[in-house]
């Protein structure tokens, strides 16, 4: 057992429902007591979905615990498909499934002698996978379904498309930014001359399935979505693909490269340098803000970045390589692929956390003090507790990260977004430090090295009347460097003395 | 009345159970609060704390006395100790924030891998020297808000018995001398005075406290002391429960605690409807007061004051029609309220229905829908959303009270929407809350009047129209 507050990446049937929501009329039943549905309500408002969710529950209740389900799942998924004539049915198995150890592929076969349409059993073990694994796992089990059918079929197509063209593999429901990100790569595509074949899952239509080895290469944007769907691609056809994602400058214009350099051994005869250069100088925002005398004051700054593998590794990039920002800690809650988060930015940054512990990230971020945090919305809230501003850049997230407006994070308008979501964030801070140096209100109360503990040391009159004379924006961690000196040294008051000895230890 | 040809007495109706609701683990983010020394503790998986942390949004980042204990492949399997790992998670909360009492709520996991909680909870307890509540709110057996009343039942146990007469005579006596000089008697017996002599009333249910205060406040006018409250601000502070006292629930999904009050604690139920709306919180009155034989003072002025109050918002809804896809079994209470205030209900869907523990309030609905000349609603346990929906594309109802699956929806289809959990947790009991029923009610209808000139109100292709 673990003692749990937090969660960053959901359980296994999340990812499958992700999936399977995000293609045209699939729907997905899920063999779950009642209560598990609250997919449904993310759904609709996150997103603010106008359509209603193609999810429903087959209820686990008591008769079936005492009974089995019986016909209840199969007659739940024959009935959907008799209302709703989905082209495939993905039964969900939840934790609560996982333990009761029914037999449901073989409800699934029966449900599909009477079906119409397709019926699949989502191939993830609650226990083993998380919400990300399980949506990878998910997406290459439809693809995977849906190609054998059609070679089968013998309706696979023989020939790659005349232009260079594309699969985008990885967009979906409730991803972060994934629906600006998706518009911003088609453009992308299109000022590089490439056809978008077919984007996956988002919008797709599982009959477009067996198009997939028509394209000449697979874009896959993240790094937690897509990759198992791309290596079996690339088994089965042939067919390479692209893994790095376009995000910042530098980051992009090494995706276009990689394309540029797969498509002329296929035959096209292409040279990307003179658009890069293009847009990095003259498009992009970025490049000239990094040269401008804004990014200028930003040199050196102190940084931590913490989320998912892809926009982690890309944020840590693109504060230290692009804009000279110290980033003294990355880290990843993608733990099942530590190694690659590793070797993406050991060179980028001080220290590497792996954990998806939300304390031990709020106590790593107390510890290191930075003046601005990159991470998803439980650090922005650690941050609001610390008085430190944060920028979210990746999920878990709420309402506010989906927003109307265009904000992509991929491609070149996507890294003027993040040039403003990165400097937005530090000169607030800049801000609120000048506010507390010309005489800002403080009464805030000061944490320890950890923010989950208590402060056990107490202040005398004389101590806390210095310690108020320190400016503000100081005042923070002048105590929490006292009471550390403290602690260490077994003080129990915190006197003017001990003050003056912390200060000098410290100064020393 | 031309009631006569309408269906003159309630129809029940139970369809398959595949309706959206809320876990109800999701009791502890208002029990939490409530109870101010507690600690939920939530036995379950990854996919009960995901819940959680979503629905509760911005509360999980105050400090919540809630955590979860997420079960491991190894729990399970068996392989760790269920015991040894409770006592490691518990030692770890008492050190952290050493609450009064931990609560443990069974989730669907427990319940299949049979982890015998209640069993194992008097050891633990003993051992740490925390009293442990143990409650099954589980989505196998209950919707919602019947998670609460799972912790209530529970508590129910709990609740302590008064000290026999004469001990207690003494050591308080021994206390007021020492703390008084004798003097506070007389201002006890003053303050008794304004009561009329009942035996004890135990109110039960979690309301906010300023509600609490209110509906108090309320039954003193007519000289009703309450005793206490199950629940009440603090575990050490629950309240006293004899054999022989009198007990009334304030909300309609309580009926677990109700059976138990009366079974274990031999208690004596008052059946009345809930004080929900102004008509519903003066027949609660008069009911607790006829039980106790008193003659209510001034209730119809008070409850025609709240009326004439509300008429702007009646104007909006009067002669409209309201459809409840039940989620919450707080549906009758508020569609007879909202019957009486001059709307007509087709339906009301319930996750569950104890027509015992709500006999006084169905009646109530049927005198009401009788006494407004409307026909009597059908009541639908365990909906089934689907068939609800097609049945809401029928009636075209102007205002469907939903959960949040369905409200954004339903919206882009042109029709208006309430979100139902928001009932829940906004304040509705009494004669002041009243008008905050109405203010959620009439929401959507006052938005959309806004809006009306536009022209926006089909916001999806006919074709996505299935």
């Amino acid at each position: 057992m673990k003692l749990a507050y937090w969660m960053y990446a959901g359980p296994a049937h999340i990812g499958t429902l992700r999936i399977a929501s995000s293609f045209k009329n699939v729907h997905a039943i899920m063999h779950a007591p009642l209560g598990d549905d609250y997919f449904n309500v993310m759904r609709s408002m996150l997103e603010r979905e106008r359509d209603f969710t193609p999810v429903t529950a087959s209820i686990v209740d008591r008769n079936v615990l005492a009974r089995g389900s019986q016909e209840k799942v199969v007659d739940n998924i024959v009935r959907k498909d008799g209302e709703e004539n989905p082209d495939l049915i993905v039964l969900t198995p939840t934790c609560t499934s996982s333990i009761l150890q029914e037999d449901l592929a073989n409800f699934v076969d029966r449900a599909q002698m009477d079906a119409k349409g397709d019926v699949m059993l989502a191939d993830v073990n609650h226990y083993r996978y998380n919400e990300l694994q399980a949506a990878d796992r998910t997406l290459h089990q439809i693809v995977k379904f849906y190609l054998e059918k059609a070679q089968k079929k013998g309706e696979l197509p023989q020939r790659k498309t005349e232009k260079p063209s594309v699969n985008i593999i990885g967009i979906s429901t409730l991803g972060f930014h994934n629906q600006h990100d998706c518009t911003e790569l088609k453009r992308l595509m299109a000022d590089l001359g490439i056809e978008v074949n077919e984007v996956i899952p988002e919008g797709a239509s599982v009959h477009n399935l067996k198009n997939l080895p028509k394209a000449w290469f697979n874009l896959v944007p993240y790094r937690e979505l897509g990759l198992a769907t791309a290596g079996y691609l690339e088994e089965q056809f042939g067919m390479s693909y692209v893994d790095i994602t376009p995000m910042g400058v530098v980051e992009t214009a090494r995706c276009i490269r990689k394309i540029q350099q797969l498509i002329n051994a296929q035959g096209a005869e292409v040279d990307y340098e003179e658009f890069i250069k293009e847009q990095t100088l003259y498009v992009s925002q970025a490049a000239w803000f990094s040269r401008s005398i804004d990014c200028q004051n930003l040199t050196g700054k102190k940084a931590v970045v913490f989320g998912d593998n892809t926009h982690a590794a890309a944020i840590t990039k693109i504060l230290a390589r692009e804009m000279g920002i110290h980033v003294v800690l990355a880290g990843t809650y993608c733990k099942y692929d530590a190694d690659w988060f590793r070797e993406q930015v050991s060179e980028y940054c001080d220290e590497v956390l792996i954990s998806d512990d939300n304390a031990a990230i709020g106590d790593a971020i107390a510890r290191l003090e930075p003046s601005a945090i990159f991470g998803t919305q439980m650090e922005r809230h650690v941050g609001k507790r610390l008085d430190i501003p944060c920028g979210v850049i990746a999920s878990p997230i709420h309402i506010q990260n989906f927003p109307i407006g265009y904000k992509p994070f991929c491609g070149y308008e996507g890294t003027n977004q993040i040039t403003d979501l990165i400097y937005n964030s530090f000169t607030l801070g800049m801000e609120d430090h000048l506010l507390e140096i010309f005489g800002g209100h403080d009464t805030k109360e000061v944490i320890t090295k950890g923010i989950s503990a208590d402060s056990d040391l107490n202040w005398n009159k004389e101590a806390q009347a210095e310690l108020n004379k320190v400016p503000g924006f100081v005042r923070g961690k002048v105590k929490r460097n006292t009471e550390k000196f403290a602690r260490e040294r077994g003080f129990s008051v915190i006197t003017l003395e001990v003050m003056y000895a912390a200060k000098e230890a410290v100064g020393a | 009345m031309t009631a006569l040809q309408e269906p003159t007495a309630l129809q029940f109706e139970c369809e398959t159970g595949n309706y959206h609701t809320f876990c109800p683990i999701s009791c502890v983010a208002w029990l939490y609060q409530k109870i101010e020394d507690s600690f939920f503790l939530v036995i379950g998986t990854k996919t009960c704390g995901y819940f959680l942390q979503n629905a509760m949004g911005v509360m999980i980042f105050a400090e919540p006395r809630y955590a979860m204990a997420e079960l491991e492949e190894g729990d399970i399997s068996a392989q760790l100790n269920d015991y040894e790992e409770l006592k490691r998670l518990c030692l770890q909360i008492k050190r952290d924030r050493n609450p009064s009492v931990i609560v443990w709520i069974g989730t669907c996991t427990t319940e299949i891998i049979k982890m015998d909680l209640e069993g194992l909870a008097p050891k633990l307890e003993s051992e740490i020297g925390i009293p442990i509540v143990t409650a099954r709110a589980n989505g196998l057996d209950y919707a919602f808000t019947q998670g609460e009343d799972t912790v209530l039942a529970a508590m129910a146990h709990k609740c302590p018995q008064s000290v026999k007469a004469e001990e207690e005579k003494e050591e308080r006596n021994a206390i007021h001398k020492l703390l008084n000089f004798g003097r506070k008697k007389e201002d006890i017996k003053q303050e008794e005075s304004e009561y009329v002599d009942h035996p004890p009333l135990v109110l039960f249910g979690s309301l906010p406290d300023p509600v609490v205060t209110n509906l108090t406040l309320e039954l003193k006018k007519q000289g009703v002391k309450i005793s206490g409250w199950l629940p009440s601000k603090r575990y050490t502070e629950l309240p006293v429960i004899d054999e022989g006292y009198f007990v009334s629930g304030v909300n309609p999904f309580l009926s677990r605690t109700a059976t138990t009050l009366m079974r274990r604690r031999k208690c004596k139920l008052i059946g009345a409807p809930f004080p929900i709306g102004p008509d519903g919180t003066r027949a609660w009155i008069e009911k607790i007061c006829s039980v106790f034989g008193i003659q209510p003072q001034g209730l119809e002025e008070r409850e025609a004051k709240i009326w004439e109050s509300l008429e702007d918002y009646l104007q909006l809804i009067r002669g409209k029609s309201v459809f409840f896809m039940g989620d919450n079994l707080l549906e009758v209470s508020l569609a007879r309220f909202l019957i009486r205030c001059g709307m007509t209900c087709h339906e009301i869907g319930i996750p569950y229905m104890d027509k015992r523990y709500q006999q006084a309030e169905l009646a109530f609905l049927e005198k009401t829908c009788q006494e407004m000349g409307v026909p009597i609603p059908k009541i639908v346990e365990k909906p089934d959303n689907y068939n609800q929906i097609q049945r809401i594309y029928e009636l075209k109802p102007d205002l469907v009270i939903t959960g949040m699956a369905h409200a954004n929806p339903l919206e882009a289809r042109g029709i208006n929407t309430k979100w139902s959990v928001e009932f829940t947790f906004a304040q509705i009991h009494g004669f002041t809350n009243a008008r905050d029923i109405l203010e959620l009610a009439t929401r959507p209808l006052r938005r959309n009047n806004n809006l009306k000139e536009l022209g926006w109100e089909k916001l999806v292709r006919e074709e996505a129209n299935v």
